[in-house]
């Protein structure tokens, strides 16, 4: 197991550099300018030479290239042009937050997906297929920034039931950080206000992000679960006097789940990009708005940074999707050599 | 025709038909069938923001605009945004899938894994990036969101090419001595044809959301364009009173991309019989 683990980080290794590779040559073949965009439209020649040779815009590419791989091999991801600030720094200020949006989202999405994967299942061609079906259709169609709007109309504004906005109540303050996640920290320093109303603002957006990623992993449990029950050791099971559910909830899940867990992996990267939007609507203070911000005032050191932050993230949750499938089903991790 | 014979038994899939079908028709009757096809450009300002009502069915937008009309007139952009993206995205991607399953060796390692860290980027944020910084509009967006799209392609055509390339007509028409490039083209290419189909069906549905979602964040279609991401947009100043104008160009994106979806579902199970039995 620890070589099949060690393998996969080794594999993801490459795929990391070619991100950092592929994200700098992309920023700086398009058509446009940095150095010109960064100086702005009143900007004389002299100015725009000036920041070229700041930022070492003026070297040949293949040298930018290197100087970049060697900055980000010592974690130092330069200065934002637009805060002036370290860009790991403001990325460390703002990835928790996102992260734990996101894994609440995930969460949820795995739960409640694989519950009416299974409900579906069970019910073949019944009313709660049909209605999972229709969900799951439906759950991929919908805009999400659209969505999150309706929600905010709906819960916050009609209603008044959850918070519009923001991470957590201003007068409120956010708890003393230690791990950068608000329901934690709340919890760790024992604030129950605190906890309470960091939940309440995260219930819209995460529901938002949610759904897409809870249609799928619903669609890919229903056939998962059909496929299975169809295997002989079901009948088997069932011939030697296995209750129904006791049957489907331990042995024909974890059959069938393996394919459910790489989706889960794969949903990751859909989450991070789905996020950009969430957190544009909910004023959420994560990579996502950042990468935006950092996106319209071509602050292109945050942009580089961003991209390979999520990068390292997607390939890290692709790590452990790997792990976690070798300990559900011992062949995985067998068979590859 | 009886592959459509049977994608219209299944009831769901000619549901999903339907939708295109009728999104296409609107699409290119729209300065026709809008009731006010000059609401693309002109503004009323005397009449903005009204409820949904006879005269208005949708209601108004903030520059007294038939929302209806706008929906209908938005339904060209976000079909020829859809097909075009596609085509291109399968333009890149189906070559790379070809070479990449007939070849073995370094060429094929090498483009499978620059797809993988295509596929490793989040799309909105590569595509958010890209069309930045070639300058933000409706042409740059879609050529950054086919930049974005064609690793799908590519990994499905890879898929296909090297399941047919061991099987036994490719080893025939190789031992009659029939070079590489033909096989690849007149006989690989069709086979691989349904599953093409499939992605890019779904790939639409796919291409409609991020170009909406694009729009919305101010780098898509530019105003007065009636674009429904767009429309969205200008609707959250106006949030909660004019509940309709966010609702109806969302619910537009809504069923073109759930026709697509369902469509492209119908059309996987007859490509592929296997998957049938499973979805029942």
């Amino acid at each position: 197991m620890a070589a099949y683990v060690l393998r996969r980080i080794l594999l993801a290794l490459p795929a990391l550099f070619g991100l950092v590779v592929l994200s700098f040559v992309l920023v700086r073949i398009v058509p446009g300018d940095p150095a010109a965009t960064l100086a702005g439209d009143a900007a004389t020649p002299q100015q725009v030479e000036e920041i070229r040779a700041r930022y070492g815009l003026d070297r040949p590419l293949a040298e930018q290239l290197l100087v970049h791989l060697r900055q980000v091999m010592t974690g130092d991801f330069g200065r934002s042009v637009f805060s002036d600030r370290p860009v790991a720094e403001e990325i460390g200020q703002r990835l928790p937050a996102t992260l734990e949006l996101t894994f609440c989202a995930l969460a949820m999405a795995t739960v409640f997906g694989v519950g009416l994967g299974l409900a579906a299942a069970l019910d073949h061609n019944g009313p709660v297929d049909h209605l999972v079906r229709l969900l799951s259709v439906a759950g991929l169609a919908v805009a999400s920034f659209w969505l999150a709007i309706l929600l905010q109309l709906l819960f916050a504004m009609d209603l008044d039931l959850l918070p519009l906005r923001g991470r957590i109540d201003v007068e409120l303050g956010p708890p003393a950080e230690r791990t950068g996640f608000f329901l934690v920290d709340a919890l760790l320093e024992g604030r129950r206000d605190r906890f309470v109303d960091a939940l309440r603002h995260l219930v819209l957006p995460a529901v938002t992000l949610a759904l897409p990623g809870l249609a799928t992993i619903a669609r890919f449990t229903r056939s998962g679960v059909l496929e299975t029950l169809q295997k002989d050791f079901v009948l088997y099971a069932r011939a030697a006097g296995y209750g129904r559910f006791r049957l489907a909830a331990i042995y024909v899940l974890r059959n069938a789940v393996t394919a459910t867990v790489t989706q889960v992996g794969l949903l990751f990267g859909a989450l991070i990009s789905g996020a950009v939007a969430v957190e544009a609507i909910f004023d959420w203070p994560g990579i996502g708005t950042y990468a935006v911000r950092a996106i319209l005032s071509a602050d292109y050191k945050a942009l580089l940074a961003v991209t390979l932050v999520v990068g390292v993230v997607y390939a890290v949750v692709n790590v452990l999707v790997d792990v976690a499938q070798g300990l559900i089903d011992p062949r995985v991790a067998d068979t590859s050599e | 025709m009886i592959a459509l014979r049977r994608l219209l038994r299944d009831p769901v899939a000619a549901l999903g038909l339907a939708i295109v079908l009728f999104a296409l028709v609107v699409a290119v009757f729209a300065p026709w069938l809008a009731p006010y096809p000059e609401d693309a450009f002109e503004s009323h300002i005397i009449q903005r923001l009204r409820p949904p009502s006879a005269e208005f069915p949708f209601g108004t937008d903030a520059l007294g605009r038939d929302i209806l009309s706008r929906v209908i007139l938005g339904t060209r952009g976000a079909l020829v945004v859809a097909v075009s993206v596609v085509l291109a995205a399968a333009l890149i991607g189906v070559p790379i899938g070809l070479v990449a399953g007939w070849r073995e060796g370094w060429l094929s390692d090498l483009l499978m894994r620059v797809t993988d860290v295509f596929l490793a980027v989040p799309q909105l944020i590569l595509a958010l990036a890209l069309s930045q910084l070639m300058r933000p509009g409706l042409g740059t967006a879609m050529v950054a969101l086919a930049l974005t799209y064609w690793p799908f392609f590519a990994r499905t055509v890879y898929a296909e090419t090297r399941r047919l390339r061991v099987s036994l007509f490719v080893d025939a028409l190789a031992a009659i001595g029939m070079p590489p490039r033909r096989i690849l083209l007149a006989h690989i290419l069709p086979n691989a044809a349904p599953a093409i189909i499939v992605r890019a069906t779904i790939g639409m549905g796919f291409t409609i959301l991020t170009a909406a979602t694009l729009g919305f964040l101010g780098v898509g279609a530019a105003p007065p364009d009636p674009d429904w991401g767009l429309a969205v947009a200008e609707s959250r100043q106006h949030l909660p009173e004019a509940w309709w104008f966010s609702t109806f160009p969302g619910l537009a994106i809504l069923l073109l991309v759930l026709g697509l979806n369902l469509l492209g579902d119908g059309l996987r199970d007859v490509a592929d019989p296997r998957l049938r039995r499973s979805r029942g």
